[in-house]
């Protein structure tokens, strides 16, 4: 099964800028279907990126955030052929993670 | 002197009649290749700064900032999940053996721009998102709605394997064609719903302009992105899902999908668009 | 006439035509359609909107309701036949049916005679934009 991140790490030497796209329902649990019932809560609560062992970024989301995340930033460091992990948890307990070079 | 009178009544009533018939070319005769150069001149004049290849950007092309923000985006675009399924789809055999490539021409890579066209055999336009199904119904598989994600997917991936090239529209020297053509224009300017609005009133009238707080495309190349993932709507979109939806916003009772007036509109805007690349699939706000 | 709005894009309208406004465009179309409705009877329950009878005297029976209902679907069938049909106007239709379940017959019927109104505003758009079209066109 693919995975459900996408991302992009480049390095220029000194800064490394990452992009990301996960793909997610990100229900906010307000929103109702053809028959008139709420849509559960389903949407991502922790997205984390880890470069050598720390993290670099993460994020504490909830229901304000849309389908299907995009998400840019960049971090000192991070060196060509590197490592980049990422991965992310939510409100039901499922998970993914994957891992990317940076190129 | 009767003779006199005889014929100066005669070339009297001769012009009278002269007046009176029709002129030699009907105005209503569509041209539709001077209908094409005007279009696109009304719009490069229109916007003097934009390259003609430019109009196939929509609003992006039309506001400085939103084109920045799209350029950043398109460097990973929200419209990757459905070229990527579409992609797995149209590679996929059907349960008979056969697969979509065997339904069309080339194998179905790289012909997006040549459609819709006009079948002769069947006196109609026929529409990519139309062929799809047909293709599917061929080879015993249940057609897919034209408004969801599924025909999004599958014309997604046949738009991406077109990028760059020109939209090919063709309308053969056939009055049914002309007719199709025809139609397809006057259902373009034709206001309707209880907001009295044409497509025209807001592509034709205001691109650039603001409708609440959107920023309207102009009708030049708006089919060329198609199919587009729309902000707005969290996900994909057809040709299809976009006529529809665009005449509820207008208070008018949506026509089903692929009904000919859809169809002929296709036919026309996609015609009047010739020589401008196809860009989809697309990204909208 | 012009309806020239200062929210609305302004300058010079190279099609030559006029820039109308949401409400101004739905109030020329309804405007229209009304110096049509010869029953000033009729002009005046639309025009007032929805009005309710208060004597014993005129209220609306269910029979009422029915032939008011059937004149508005006839139009409305008449519009489909025209590819033209407003969601308000489905919309009016539904209020009706509703309003006439729940034995509010005055309230039915005028609803069903808005929907009416409604139907026949549309029909009449359907037929002069037959020829109106070719203003907007870019030649």
């Amino acid at each position: 099964m693919a995975s459900t991140i996408r991302v992009r790490a480049t390095s220029n030497g000194d800064i490394t800028e990452v992009q990301a796209l996960v793909q997610h329902p990100m229900d906010s649990g307000f929103v109702k279907d053809a028959k008139g019932e709420i849509i559960p809560p389903h949407f991502i609560q922790q997205l984390t990126f880890e470069y050598d062992g720390k993290a670099v970024f993460v994020a504490d989301w909830g229901a304000a955030v849309s389908k299907d995340p995009y998400v840019k930033f960049s971090f000192k460091g991070g060196k060509k052929g590197d490592d980049l992990k990422i991965g992310w948890v939510d409100n039901k307990g499922a998970t993914d993670t994957t891992t990317a070079k940076i190129q | 002197m009767i003779m006199r009178v005889a014929i100066s009544f005669v070339s009297a009533a001769l012009a009278l009649a002269a007046l009176a018939a029709p002129p030699a070319i009907a105005a209503d005769t569509p041209n539709p290749a001077a209908d094409a150069t005007a279009f696109q001149k009304f719009f490069t004049n229109k916007f003097p700064k934009l390259k003609p290849e430019d109009f196939v950007n929509g609003p992006y092309s039309m506001n400085e900032d939103l084109h920045r923000q799209w350029e950043e985006k398109e460097q990973f675009p929200p419209y990757e999940f459905a070229l990527e399924t579409g992609k797995e789809m149209f590679a996929t055999p059907f349960k008979n053996g056969k697969t979509y490539g065997d339904c069309f021409p080339d194998k179905g890579i790289g012909i997006r721009q040549n459609y819709p066209y006009f079948d002769d055999k069947e006196g109609k336009v026929i529409t990519l998102e139309l062929a799809l199904n047909r293709c599917r119904e061929a080879n015993g598989e249940p057609p897919f709605s034209y408004v969801k994600d599924e025909m999004a997917s599958l014309t997604a991936y046949m738009a991406f394997t077109s990028r760059g090239k020109p939209f090919d529209i063709k309308i053969p020297d056939d009055p049914r064609a002309l007719e199709a053509y025809q139609k397809g224009k006057e259902y373009f300017y034709t206001r309707r719903g209880q907001l009295n609005f044409s497509c025209a009133t807001c592509h034709v009238q205001a691109p650039g302009e603001r409708i609440r707080a959107e920023i309207l495309a102009p009708a030049l190349g708006i089919l060329n992105a198609m199919p587009i993932y729309r902000s707005e709507w969290s996900g994909m979109g057809t040709i299809s899902r976009r006529f529809t939806t665009c005449n509820s916003q207008i208070r008018g009772v949506p026509l089903s999908p692929q009904d000919e007036e859809y169809r002929d509109l296709e036919y026309y805007l996609s015609y009047v668009s010739n020589g401008l690349p196809i860009s989809g699939p697309g990204a909208r706000p | 006439m012009s309806m020239i709005r200062k929210s609305m894009p302004s300058g010079h309208d190279t099609m030559g035509g006029n820039r109308f406004s949401l409400a101004t465009n739905a109030e020329r179309v309804c405007a229209e359609i009304m110096l049509k409705i010869k029953s000033s009877t009729m002009r005046n329950l639309i025009a007032a909107g929805l009005i309710a009878c208060t004597t014993p005297a005129c209220a609306a029976s269910e029979a009422d309701f029915k032939t008011a209902y059937a004149a508005a679907e006839a139009a409305e069938k008449e519009a489909g036949a025209l590819r033209n049909q407003w969601t308000t106007t489905e919309a009016m239709l539904t209020a009706a049916k509703k309003a006439a379940e729940a034995s509010q017959f005055d309230q039915a019927v005028a609803s069903s005679k808005e929907a009416e109104a409604l139907a026949k505003a549309s029909i009449f758009q359907a037929t002069s934009e037959k020829q109106r079209w070719k203003d907007l066109e870019i030649r």
